[in-house]
């Protein structure tokens, strides 16, 4: 307990020295500090750099709209301190994780040696309870990644912070930018995830407060009786599509809540890179700056072509670069919640205190039936019926009451562009957009094909790949070391989920042969399916949804790489 | 006794099966339509991007290869996996015993080892024209896919005596997403005669999100019993809620010291309109009809009593 006032009193002395932001228990790192000049301008003691650094894990609080909430901190704060390193450089992180209970830290999206990568169990056996690891590994990449918990729910508490890597020389990018900022999303809440865990438990839909109601059906909204009775019939709900809404969450960028309004300067005329990162725990984002296009230059921190969208929907675990060019004006960055529930909001603006209007937000989405893997596109109804759960379309998953739901007809849904987001009006980037800035690095034909169920029950709040939970005790998926593979993750499930696979770059299959998109997490829609070819990395590996309690619950593998 | 237990087991698992039977049918959906439309199996268009990218630098391919796939276009091999190892990798750098248990912790790492929850579906105060009463109605369970499993029931007179009043403890086995099959005991209390019985229930949530419950009973007198009862929330706005309620009971023989007879002993239909401040505490409003069928109704006319019974009710459903 001293040695945590100790920290305390050391913290609050070094945001004082910042000057300007010092308020007693308000833990912001300058970073990510109400104002930011950007990326040239930050005080080098919140943006750590070189290759010597530690980072302190403890107990602490973010504040949300003057009200504290318990949080986990690196450092001290929440989001923790940035990262911001060289390609080519080693790094030696000692981390000392000061809380009674076991704590780890992972480096989403990096390269490096399967025994650094911070995943308690898989990797290596974390980090007991008042103790320190020292992690040190070579930076082989450039780009946005960010890092964070790997044991627990402590993700979902706030132990999460920036990782920006700059390229070993200057590339020439095809769009040069003049500044950045680092836009890092996440959620947090005032109730304990355990306690949210236990009443999704409990009720699957506790926190779904925009169901489908009668008065709706009078009034002639949405679904008619018809399709209403349908998804009743099947014991589902087309309004099930966050689990975790903003009636529990709050929504952060930088840490800072919708009233605190986080707010990045620029010059006019100015091109201004903003590194957008999905840090949160159970949400979706679609991502918007009224007034002013983007231009996606790098997914996952993967350099791409550029490509001009007007809107994104990004899952927990991904990134986007985007470029923009802000005239003299203020705007809002909109971070609509999937479910449409709640937003995060920051500004862009030429001077501080300026804002611009927030857009309101839009009417919730509906799922169809073509986020059940079944898609009704070919015809009206010709009395054809077709099974909701047949075991005999996935063999290798095991039917039992954690598996609702096989989808029949699974689509490859790479060029749809996320639920809600198919009538918005205006250009919102698909995976089938992406191509990469360079030639892929293995253009190997995949040798075989892996094909990943993801599985779930919603009535039971049950998650898995295949049918089986990690409690189950199922086999890892192995691979040999050098082979190239293409893994087909099949959503059987009526929710999307982020699937990241730690310590690879893989190439998604979406039509660009050797420029495929490069990415570590990859969105699978609802009832559909997606394809990535990697190289397998030898070591143990964590492959899981990104939604902290799905893979809580049990939708995670350990990828096994062994010698050929 | 025993033996008996087992033989009404057996023959409950037989009316219990009739669900899950119809949980079955209702897995296929008809009026799908699924002709006319093809497998989508292609990773759609094929890299049409060349074009669109002079400033890209050119991939190493040889002269006339151009119309070959390339890197992702291509198929997949049909290789043979490796076989799974049975090793740790990250012991070949830790701490061999360390990274066991800490990969047995996160194979069985869950955010609780187990789930429990009281909800008090029923908690009411009832307004008759013979007279007021109140009622209660509700479980308890610990466990996660498997639960143990507590149901109580009771209902009496205000400032009388408890007239009947039931406790069951079950174990409950998921069966399917949305059935659990559960086997118990169950214990009348109250003013009547006191019984034990044993339990074979299914319950669970058939197709159109109907919350269901078909029990059947055993009692230590040979007697059997039968209870199946039914619900669905219906939404009216976003806090407003309707619940339909229906719940029969059933008697295979005579039991005249319970004043019920053969066959359907009572029936009820309910409805119950709840505003939920939260999901954990709506308190509602209602009406209630109890029907006695058969000699049951024989039983209640010859004990002054009126076979049809009618109720306003007054109560709060919540769960903690």
């Amino acid at each position: 307990m001293s040695s945590w006032i100790i920290d305390r009193r050391a913290l609050l002395g070094a945001v004082g020295q910042l000057g300007g932001v010092a308020l007693a228990g308000q833990a912001t790192p300058g970073w990510a500090k109400t104002l930011s000049q950007g990326g040239a301008a930050l005080p080098s003691s919140e943006v750590l750099s070189g290759e010597a650094i530690t980072l302190r894990i403890g107990k602490g609080h973010v504040t949300i709209g003057g009200k504290p909430a318990k949080a986990i901190t690196i450092n001290g704060t929440v989001p923790g301190p940035m990262l911001r390193l060289k390609e080519g450089q080693m790094l030696r992180l000692t981390v000392i994780n000061e809380l009674d209970e076991p704590s780890s830290l992972h480096w989403h999206g990096l390269v490096l040696p399967f025994q650094m990568d911070g995943v308690p169990g898989v990797s290596f056996p974390g980090i007991p309870p008042r103790s320190s690891f020292t992690y040190e590994f070579p930076i082989v990449q450039h780009g946005t990644y960010w890092y964070h918990s790997h044991s627990g729910l402590q993700e979902m508490m706030g132990c999460y912070a920036p990782i920006v890597i700059e390229p070993a020389e200057a590339l020439p990018a095809p769009l040069p930018s003049m500044r950045e900022h680092v836009v890092l999303l996440s959620d947090h809440s005032f109730v304990n995830p355990a306690r949210i865990a236990r009443n999704l438990k409990v009720e699957a839909d506790y926190y779904n407060r925009q169901p489908q109601t009668l008065s709706g059906l009078m009034a002639g909204h949405e679904l008619s009786m018809d399709q209403r009775l349908m998804w009743a019939k099947m014991r589902m709900s087309p309004t099930d599509i966050a689990d975790v809404t903003a009636s529990v969450m709050h929504y952060l960028a930088n840490g800072h809540g919708p009233d605190e309004n986080w707010t990045g300067l620029f010059t006019p005329g100015e091109t201004v890179r903003l590194r957008f990162i999905n840090a949160a725990s159970m949400t979706f984002f679609n991502v918007r700056i009224p007034g002013l296009a983007m231009q996606v230059v790098a997914a996952d921190g993967q350099d791409v072509q550029p490509v001009t969208v007007e809107e994104f929907q990004f899952g927990a675990g991904e990134t986007y670069d985007v470029i923009v060019t802000p005239q003299n004006r203020a705007y809002t960055i909109a971070a609509e919640t999937m479910d449409r529930s709640g937003m995060a909001r920051a500004t862009l603006a030429p001077a501080a205190g300026m804002a611009a209007p927030v857009p309101p937000r839009r009417a919730r989405p509906l799922l169809t039936m073509k986020d059940m893997g079944m898609d009704m596109s070919g015809g009206a109804m010709k009395g054809m019926s077709m099974k909701m759960r047949d075991g005999s379309l996935a063999p290798q998953v095991k039917m039992g009451p954690g598996v609702d739901m096989i989808s029949a007809m699974p689509e490859d849904r790479m060029g749809d562009p996320g639920i809600g987001m198919g009538d918005v009006g205006h250009k919102v980037l698909t995976y089938r957009d992406l191509v990469a800035l360079h030639p892929n690095p293995d253009l190997r034909a995949p040798e075989r094909e892996i094909e990943v169920h993801l599985t779930g029950a919603m009535e039971r709040y049950m998650w898995s790949m295949d049918g089986k939970t990690m409690s189950q005790a199922h086999e890892p998926i192995p691979m040999r070391k050098g082979e190239r593979v293409r893994f087909t993750l099949v959503n059987d499930t009526m929710m999307a989920h982020p699937i990241h696979l730690h310590g690879h770059i893989f190439e998604l299959v979406t039509g660009h042969g050797d420029h495929s998109p490069r990415k570590h997490t990859v969105t699978v829609q609802p009832g559909g399916k997606a394809s990535f070819d990697v190289t397998a990395e030898p070591g143990d590996w964590a492959f899981h949804c990104h939604l902290f309690l799905h893979m809580a619950m049990g939708m995670m593998r350990v990828v096994q790489v062994r010698p050929a | 006794m025993t033996h008996r237990c087992a033989v009404a087991l057996a023959a409950l698992a037989a009316l219990a099966l009739a669900l899950p039977a119809m949980s079955h049918a209702q897995d296929t959906m008809p009026g799908m339509d699924m002709g006319g439309h093809q497998h989508h199996h292609a990773p759609a268009p094929p890299a049409q991007q060349a074009a669109d990218q002079p400033a890209a630098p050119a991939a190493p391919a040889t002269e006339g290869a151009s119309d070959e796939p390339k890197g992702t276009d291509q198929s997949p091999g049909s290789a043979e996996p490796p076989p799974v190892a049975h090793d740790l990798a990250g012991s070949r750098y830790w701490d061999p015993q360390a990274m066991a248990q800490a990969h047995h912790a996160m194979m069985t790492e869950r955010p609780a080892p187990l789930y429990g929850a009281v909800k008090m579906d029923i908690a009411e105060y009832q307004f008759g024209k013979n007279g007021d009463s109140w009622r209660w109605e509700g479980e308890g369970w610990l466990g996660d896919t498997n639960r143990l499993w507590v149901r109580s029931r009771g209902e009496g007179p205000v400032g009388g005596r408890l007239e009947d009043a039931e406790v069951e403890a079950a174990y409950s086995r998921a069966i399917s997403p949305w059935w659990n099959l559960q086997a118990g005991v169950r214990q009348d209390l109250g003013t009547g005669p006191v019984r034990t019985h044993a339990m074979l229930a299914l319950e669970g949530l058939a197709p159109y999100r109907f919350e269901m419950l078909a029990a059947a009973y055993l009692s230590d007198k040979g007697q059997w019993t039968g209870r199946i009862e039914a619900s669905v929330d219906e939404r009216v706005t976003r806090r407003i809620v309707l619940q339909p309620r229906v719940e029969f009971n059933l008697s295979a023989q005579d039991m005249p010291q319970q004043r019920l007879g053969a066959g359907l002993t009572t029936a009820e239909l309910g409805f119950r309109l709840r505003y939920e401040f939260s999901r954990k505490f709506a308190p509602y409003l209602g009406v209630s009809w109890t029907w006695a069928g058969g000699r049951t109704a024989d039983y209640r006319r010859a004990d002054g009593e009126s076979p049809l019974a009618r109720v306003f009710v007054l109560g709060i459903k919540s769960w903690f």
